[in-house]
């Protein structure tokens, strides 16, 4: 089997894949990967962008083989599913029952594991909180002890712990998550475009409550009298239609190219584009769910036309009271770098707590960009990392392959109780570097 | 809706036949010799749309349980309309040389324990005058090779079989495929280093083998581009061919 990377391709750490096909086998699995090298990481589907799902060792545990459904209760919308399910996989045997994922994020690519140990969240975080706050219950193998049954009564400590746990308080080899009723498979979507920051706090704070979901785009690239604007975005699951799973074809990039083709006239050219496209009146269509939710998984490795060198997430979440001011001058900076990303996202996070020790995001709002790896990007996320740490916000693990150790024991102070309740032969390069 | 028969319905391979099938509704009757990835796999298939699932325990070389194991079949399901027999282990060629008992276990394993189940199970399908016999042979039966000609063996003689009962079951309205996979990535390779541009996945052979039954093809390669490769390394002579090491 290949090497794995992150998403990202950056840091470039290919790991060494020992699958694991039966859950019963998780615990031979991992002694046999420490009896030869020392510690080891579960790995998911790799769509966590950094260093978060790479090992330390270099050798991961890998689960996607393991992508069993265990158990189904369409009354009550609840499903038991092996750890290395995909919630596309979710999706596809639970919406011709009219339920759908209660949290999901950009990508129907993610496993369940994944979807736990980094807490997603999704485009209605404002209303239903993280992926954490719909687990019901989860199998945890640990290398020194039988299965462990976590849930909020039951081994609540690790429950807790795991959740957002970065993979290493253990292998999570099942779930229960509760599903969400929908009454058809479209979704109604209405796009308006702002022509600032002030607007888009001003629509943000109008309708977030008043849909499912929500999220924003912003030209990054955009300066002066331009900077800011962008098209926002609500949707809500359609009430009548079909219950129909979308089988669209999937596109390859067939190779990495040797350079990146994101740059700065690809991104300029795309950013104008897309802001021409939206009139400047709202619009309101109906649309398939994969459209709305998953529109890059249409691509699959769209992350190769970064080219060999790949590229960095940046996204960081700010606490409300500073949001609008803090993420002016996030932009500001970026434009002012000339450095940009294809979509900068904007979106409204809540204020319901999520069970998880780690969970990321905070009540506030979240920015989330990519760029093409290269040298200048280190300067440019120093400053970036100033205005966050200033704001009293904080950077996604997820997606983080840059964040100083010092910045993240002070955005996430149960770091430790993390670490107390880690599997000592489960060790990231993330965890390694941000705790050492 | 279709009532299939699947034995060694833990291999990677056949559980991706298996999904397609429950997806569509299909009635399944599960063989393994592992109870707890048995249940586990009926389990899946269940949730995944499958009218019915059974399971089944037995070993594939036990023939004195294979009677037993179609009655309940037949209980189950009341009739059959695909077999597919897909059990099989990948012996270490140098071990097989050294030792007769472990040759011999290797050819009962893929060769006269699947002749065995195809005998028995062609004169139920006889009787029912309809339905599909499936085993997966393997390249590896199209020409004996030094790196394996003991598992080779065994699968020439499922294919050759196949060849002789087509044929027979043809008059009785039934049809017999013979399933040769390439490379695969499954348990059975895992840790051999293979060429990557060769190996297929169990999802991609899977839907070819569907296809095949559907279609009432005679043998297929698995994917197609076997069938040239094959047809190269049968035509090398002997001169050339006693003088490789592959
Ligand atoms: C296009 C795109 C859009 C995205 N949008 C969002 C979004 O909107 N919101 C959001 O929150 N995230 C988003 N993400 C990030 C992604 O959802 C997360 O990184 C997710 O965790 C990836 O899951 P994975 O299965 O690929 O896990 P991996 O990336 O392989 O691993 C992630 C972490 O999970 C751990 N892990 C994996 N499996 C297990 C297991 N069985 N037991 C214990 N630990 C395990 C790993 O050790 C690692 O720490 C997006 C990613 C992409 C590519
Ligand atoms: N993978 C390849 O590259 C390849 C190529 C050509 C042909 N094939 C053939 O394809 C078929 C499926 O193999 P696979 O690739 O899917 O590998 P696999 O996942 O390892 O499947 C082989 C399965 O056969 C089962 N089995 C072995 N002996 C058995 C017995 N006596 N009774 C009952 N079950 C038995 C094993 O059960 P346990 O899990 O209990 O051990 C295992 O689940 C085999 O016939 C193989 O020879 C494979």
């Amino acid at each position: 089997m290949d090497p794995l990377l992150s998403w990202g391709r950056y840091p470039r750490v290919p790991q060494i894949a020992h699958a694991c096909r039966w859950r019963g086998q998780a615990l031979d699995s991992l002694q046999d990967i420490v009896h030869f090298h020392g510690s080891t990481l579960p790995f998911g589907n790799g769509r966590s962008y950094g260093d978060s799902c790479l090992a330390s060792s270099n050798q991961v545990l890998d689960l996607r083989l393991l992508d069993r459904i265990i158990h189904v209760d369409w009354q009550h919308g609840r499903v038991v599913a092996e750890a290395g399910t995909t919630l596309g996989e979710i999706l596809s045997i639970s919406i011709p029952n009219g339920w759908f994922l209660s949290v999901t994020p950009g990508t129907q690519f993610a496993t369940i594991g994944g979807a736990i140990a980094n807490d997603v969240h999704g485009k209605n975080h404002h209303l239903r909180g993280t992926f954490g706050n719909h687990l019901l219950r989860f199998g945890l193998q640990r290398h020194d002890q039988p299965m462990l049954c976590c849930s909020r009564t039951e081994n609540a400590d690790y429950f807790a712990a795991t959740i957002g746990g970065l993979g290493l308080t253990g292998v999570v080899t099942w779930a229960e998550i509760q599903l969400m009723p929908i009454q058809a498979s479209g979704i109604d979507s209405t796009a308006t475009r702002f022509g600032n920051l002030a607007e888009f706090f001003t629509l943000s704070a109008e309708h977030d409550h008043k849909h499912e979901y929500s999220v924003a785009w912003v030209d990054c690239l955009a300066t002066a009298r331009q900077a800011g604007r962008g098209v926002f975005i609500v949707g809500d699951h359609t009430k009548y239609g079909p219950l129909e799973v979308d089988r669209r074809t999937k596109l390859r990039v067939p190779a990495t190219p040797p350079f990146s083709l994101v740059n700065n006239w690809s991104l300029r050219a795309f950013n104008v584009a897309y802001w021409h496209k939206h009139s400047d009146r709202p619009r309101n269509q109906i649309g398939s769910y994969d459209s709305f939710f998953y529109p890059l998984d249409r691509f699959v490795n769209w992350n190769r036309v970064y080219g060999r060198k790949g590229f960095q997430q940046y996204q960081c979440v700010i606490p409300s009271g500073v949001a609008e001011v803090a993420i002016q001058e996030l932009l500001a900076r970026i434009a002012a770098s000339g450095q940009g990303s294809f979509l900068a996202v904007l979106k409204r996070c809540g204020n319901s707590a999520s069970p998880g020790l780690l969970s990321f995001p905070l009540p506030g709002v979240s920015l989330a960009l990519d760029f093409p790896q290269k040298h200048a990007l280190h300067p440019l996320f120093e400053r970036l990392d100033d205005i966050v740490r200033e704001a009293g916000g904080r950077l996604y693990p997820a997606k983080d392959a840059h964040m100083s150790g010092s910045d993240f024991r002070r955005a996430y102070p149960a770091w430790e109780r993390i670490e107390a309740l880690r599997d000592p032969i489960l060790m990231s390069r993330f965890w390694k570097r941000v705790t050492t | 809706m279709k009532r299939i028969l699947i034995v060694g319905a833990s291999s990677a391979i056949a559980m991706a036949c298996a999904r397609i099938w429950a997806n569509q509704g299909d009635e399944l009757f599960l063989v393994a010799r592992d109870v707890e990835k048995l249940d586990q796999t009926a389990e899946d298939l269940r949730a995944r749309g499958a009218k019915a699932v059974t399971s089944h325990c037995m070993d594939a070389t036990d023939i004195a349980a294979h009677a037993l194991m179609l009655e309940k079949a037949l209980t189950a399901m009341r009739q059959i309309d695909i077999v597919l027999i897909a059990h099989g282990s990948l012996p270490c060629q140098k071990d097989c040389e050294q030792n007769v008992e472990v040759a011999l276990r290797e050819i009962a394993n893929n060769g006269t324990s699947v002749i065995a189940l195809l005998t028995l199970l062609a004169n139920q399908l006889e009787e029912q005058r309809c339905g599909s016999l499936a085993a997966i042979s393997s390249v590896a039966g199209d020409r004996g090779r030094p790196s394996n000609y003991v598992y080779g063996a065994a699968k020439a003689a499922v294919s050759t079989f196949c060849e002789g009962l087509r044929p027979r079951m043809y008059k009785v309205g039934v049809h017999v495929l013979d399933i040769k996979p390439g490379l695969v990535a499954t348990p059975m390779t895992q840790g051999l280093t293979l060429p990557k541009a060769l190996v297929s996945t169990p999802e991609k052979v899977a839907k070819l083998i569907v296809r095949g039954i559907e279609n009432k093809r005679a043998t297929i390669y698995t994917p197609g581009f076997w069938g040239i490769i094959m047809l190269i390394i049968r035509s090398i002579p002997q001169t050339l061919f006693k003088r490789l090491n592959f």
